[in-house]
């Protein structure tokens, strides 16, 4: 039991990572609401990089930044994982702008966000067509 | 080292180059710097493959100056230059024969971002066929994501919009499980550069440690791009994106952005998962499954289709499942099936779109009932039309027929697929020609009343991309041992 | 009146759901192309417009599959977390010679002091110059979906309340601006340095612009920041980019020295294309902030 305890202790953050990427992944999925995939959208893909930071952090390290000439490996937590987060926190906020843009032009066209009547609204508008 | 080698880095530098400057001018100056970008990049990477062919190796190409495992990298063979020639000729022949809707469907004031938007396509499947380092894959395919969605709600109708978000949301997911596989697969490699990760994979299975983790990151990665590119069940969004999309816009986004997330997924089977890994632990039967599932569903969706467009676009559905059926039956002859498949659909699909687009306005819709003795009317591309549903079922002498032998004959590589492999083909080619023919027969029958017609004088442009998309595809039907000895020493080299 | 007020809630939720939340009455009119006959009532309640069996169909399924695929990624999701090394240990995988040389030969090999803008700027460029070029593309997808020509709509049209005439703002703007830029442009210039970089910098100079357009109008931005020169600094940002880090990577490749150097590190001129790139990066990031608030808002740059 206290094996079972301390394996799950010790991945306490990913842990909590892929819980939130699974809350994301099936909001994003589920909700019918635009606004609420966009937020689902948002909170996997910052799973995503809690896991990836959770992953270079070394417990009693310090951030890469050189303090005097002092290079020794051990004193600093990886770099590669901050670069990779910056990269794609701004992959992600791009994507968010691109998908809150449409949310906007489908809303003025359709006046709901609810992804399922305006289908059925383009259907209808449409299927003469 | 040949000057050659610096062709991919210059290209992807040049589109990039005039994607920003496309912001700046009009349209038509926009569109001159497009579709003379697209030669270039075709004619750089001819030469690259020659140098490829000529050199026989695999050529690593620092970006910067450090080597991997810390540095980006290119890498490139034969194959990376021969699909960058593929995609950007049929980008260019897609936007040439589709000039005449172009013109229609965009806003006059909006068509240079149109344009600049193809740039940022083309750049990104550059970057995702020469690309050696995994998270550089991510990077483009959200480039490449981001400006597909562009491409098709350029055309500001409400079904294009609704299909862009359905597409964004479909592709973001994608996207999204492909990023958690790299940050996986990083957890327990520590690399990035692919011979690297391909090294630590291989030593990793072996000791048979984080075996979980490896799988998990393996899979998510190829859900992901299966996602993206639209593999059954995820091929709902389909029929409305490429169906209410401008017809250039979906001969792109079917004929070449999917092919690029193929690409890359192939790429990285072969180059990064290794065989013992991807084919050993079932990840392979899986895409074999839902490809095959692809398939059918693919062409029955498109055989209860009334609109023209929206059926042609279910046969993508249908395309997306043979190359997954391909890469899932065997890492040689049946991944060499799937990229002559990729080749085929690329070459055959912005055809058909194109030809629909003209037909559809000849006949006065979009319907198969409009289309009754569209021939007639519009001679060119009745032709283009026939020519390209006949390549999709098979007939011989066509790149279709070449890439369906090609499947077979892989699948009796292993003897428990032989069956099912043989019984899906059969079905599906029963299926595409029950649903093209019957269009073509009433594209053919007599009209019921007369319209104008449409001279090929009048759409030179069209005339001129489908006689070069018929006349590329006859060449690599009739004459096919070159290119598939080409694909099957470019596979050797990943 | 138990059973009353519980429906109550529920078609709260439903309405709310549905997003039927009408900011402003000019939303609901319809836009340019909107179907006829159908007012925004009409549209609005699923029950009724939603005639066709496959939308019903499709409805019923889709939950369900999309269920059982979260339940199963989660179980291997889960799995998988288990089998990754422990949180926070030395020693795990990633700690590999890939770190060890940027850590050990981050500072003379590239100049900087800070290690992250060493990685990200110099050792795996090719990811950044694609990364502020997806920012580009996002700017441009969202130009091509609100911009909206001829001055169509003059006034924001979403129910936002304009608060160019409050003076708490207006005061508290004055004060912080400055100092907001000031502490961006510090951010950008020091990327190489300590924290921050072209994307943080850039990201608080873009809150400057907003908080400068929000307090006193449009107007004022726009005597030097208007769509023109909007686009003749991106373009200027980006090709200085794309254009410096080619002739980067093209010596890389052919074993040939670039012209930059890497300098005394820890000065402010040094660690050769850091500090220019970062700049590069900064300004578009600021005028991509600007720029998507802007279209958001007003449709227009």
């Amino acid at each position: 039991m206290t094996e079972v305890l301390q394996k799950l202790w010790d991945v306490r953050v990913f842990l909590a990572a892929v819980v939130l990427f699974a809350v994301g992944f099936v909001t994003l999925l589920l909700h019918r609401n635009l606004m609420k995939k966009i937020i689902g959208l948002n909170i996997m893909d910052t799973a995503a990089y809690l896991l990836l930071t959770a992953l270079g952090f070394i417990e009693g390290r310090l951030s890469p930044i050189v303090l005097g000439e002092n290079t020794d490996p051990l004193l600093y937590v990886n770099p590669l994982p901050a670069g990779l987060v910056l990269t794609g926190i701004v992959v992600s906020v791009s994507v968010t702008a691109v998908l809150l843009a449409l949310t906007v032009r489908l809303y003025k066209r359709y006046h709901t966000l609810d992804l399922d009547v305006i289908y059925a609204t383009a259907m209808k508008e449409h299927g003469v067509n | 080292m040949a000057f050659s080698v610096n062709f991919p880095l210059f290209s992807i530098v040049l589109c990039f180059m005039s994607a920003v400057l496309a912001a700046l001018i009009s349209g038509r100056a926009a569109r001159a710097v497009t579709l003379a970008l697209c030669a270039l990049t075709a004619a750089g990477a001819l030469i690259l493959m020659f140098f490829g062919i000529r050199t026989g190796a695999a050529t690593e190409y620092l970006m910067g100056h450090f080597p991997r495992p810390w540095g980006n990298e290119l890498r490139f063979g034969i194959l990376e230059p021969l699909l960058v020639l593929l995609f950007s000729l049929v980008m260019l022949l897609t936007l040439l024969g589709g000039r005449k809707q172009l013109e229609l469907d965009l806003e006059k004031s909006k068509s240079n971002l149109y344009y600049m938007m193809c740039d940022l396509v083309l750049a990104s499947l550059i970057a995702l066929s020469y690309t050696n380092d995994i998270f550089t894959g991510y990077v483009f395919l959200e480039i490449c994501t981001i400006a597909a969605c562009g491409l098709l709600m350029i055309r500001q109708i409400g079904r294009t919009t609704l299909a862009a978000t359905r597409y964004m949301i479909f592709s973001l997911i994608g996207s999204g499980l492909f990023l958690l596989g790299i940050v996986f697969l990083y957890a327990v490699t520590g690399q990035l550069l692919m011979p690297d990760l391909k090294a630590a994979i291989v030593s990793l299975w072996a000791n048979g440690s984080y075996r979980t983790v490896l799988i998990t990151g393996i899979s998510l990665v190829s859900i992901g791009l299966a996602v993206k590119s639209g593999l059954f069940p995820f091929h709902f969004w389909m029929p409305d994106t490429y169906g209410y999309a401008t017809p250039s816009s979906g001969g792109i986004l079917s004929g070449l952005v999917s092919k690029g997330y193929i690409f890359l997924l192939i790429k990285l089977v072969l180059s990064v998962f290794t065989e013992d890994v991807f084919y050993k632990s079932g990840l392979s039967n899986v895409l074999y499954v839902l490809g095959a599932a692809g398939i059918i569903v693919g062409s029955i969706g498109a055989l209860m289709e009334k609109d023209v467009f929206r059926m042609v676009a279910y046969s993508s559905a249908a395309q997306i499942g043979y190359i997954f059926m391909g890469i899932g039956i065997s890492p040689d002859l049946g991944m060499l099936a799937a990229v002559f498949h990729i080749m085929t659909h690329a070459l055959t699909k912005p055809m058909l779109f194109l030809a629909s687009a003209q037909l559809s306005q000849a006949a006065g819709g979009k319907k198969r009932e409009n289309w009754l003795g569209a021939a007639h009317f519009n001679r060119a591309a009745g032709a283009a039309f026939g020519f390209g549903t006949l390549s999709m079922i098979g007939i011989p002498l066509t790149m279709g027929f070449v890439s369906k032998y090609r499947f077979a004959l892989a699948a009796f590589e292993k003897s428990e697929l032989i069956v099912p492999t043989l019984v899906v083909l059969a079905a599906s080619t029963i299926l595409n020609a029950m649903y093209f023919i019957r269009v073509l027969v009433v594209l053919y029958s007599s009209p019921a009343e007369d319209k104008p017609r449409v001279r090929i004088r009048d759409q030179i442009p069209f005339a001129v991309s489908a006689a070069l998309l018929i006349l590329m595809n006859l060449a690599a039907g009739t004459a096919a041992k070159p290119l598939v000895g080409l694909i099957s020493r470019g596979l050797g080299l990943m | 009146m138990k059973n009353g007020k519980k429906r109550s809630i529920k078609a709260f939720l439903r309405d709310w759901d549905a997003g039927r939340f009408d900011l402003d009455a000019a939303a609901a009119e319809p836009y340019s192309a909107a179907p006829e006959g159908e007012s925004a009532e009409g549209t609005a309640t699923p029950e009724e417009s939603l005639p066709r069996r496959d939308v019903k169909a499709y409805r019923a399924v889709y939950p369900l599959l999309a269920a059982m695929l979260g339940a199963i990624m989660i179980v291997f999701l889960f799995l998988a977390v288990l089998d990754l090394p422990a949180f926070g240990k030395a020693g795990n995988p990633s700690e590999n010679e890939v770190v060890r040389r940027y850590v050990e030969s981050g500072l003379s090999e590239t100049g900087a002091v800070n290690i992250v803008s060493g990685v990200i700027l110099d050792y795996r460029a090719f990811d950044t110059l694609g990364e502020s070029h997806v920012l580009f593309t996002g700017l441009a997808a969202v130009l091509i979906l609100l911009l909206e020509l001829d001055g169509k709509k003059e006034e924001p049209d979403l129910g936002l309340i304009r608060m160019k005439a409050d003076s708490i703002l207006g005061t508290a703007a004055r004060l912080l601006i400055p100092i907001i830029v000031l502490f961006g442009i510090y951010v950008i210039l020091n990327g190489h340095l300590g924290p921050g970089g072209g994307f943080s910098g850039g990201a608080i100079i873009g809150a400057g612009l907003i908080l400068y357009a929000e307090a006193f109008g449009y107007e004022g931005l726009e005597r030097f920041l208007n769509f023109r020169s909007f686009r003749i600094i991106c373009l200027a940002a980006l090709w200085f980019y794309s254009i410096s880090k080619c002739y980067s990577f093209f010596c890389g490749a052919n074993g040939l020295h670039t012209v930059f150097t890497t300098g005394t590190p820890g000065r402010i001129l040094s660690a050769g294309l850091i500090l220019p790139l970062n700049i590069a990066v900064g300004v578009v990031v600021a005028c991509t902030m600007y720029g998507l608030y802007s279209l958001f808002q007003r449709g227009r740059i």
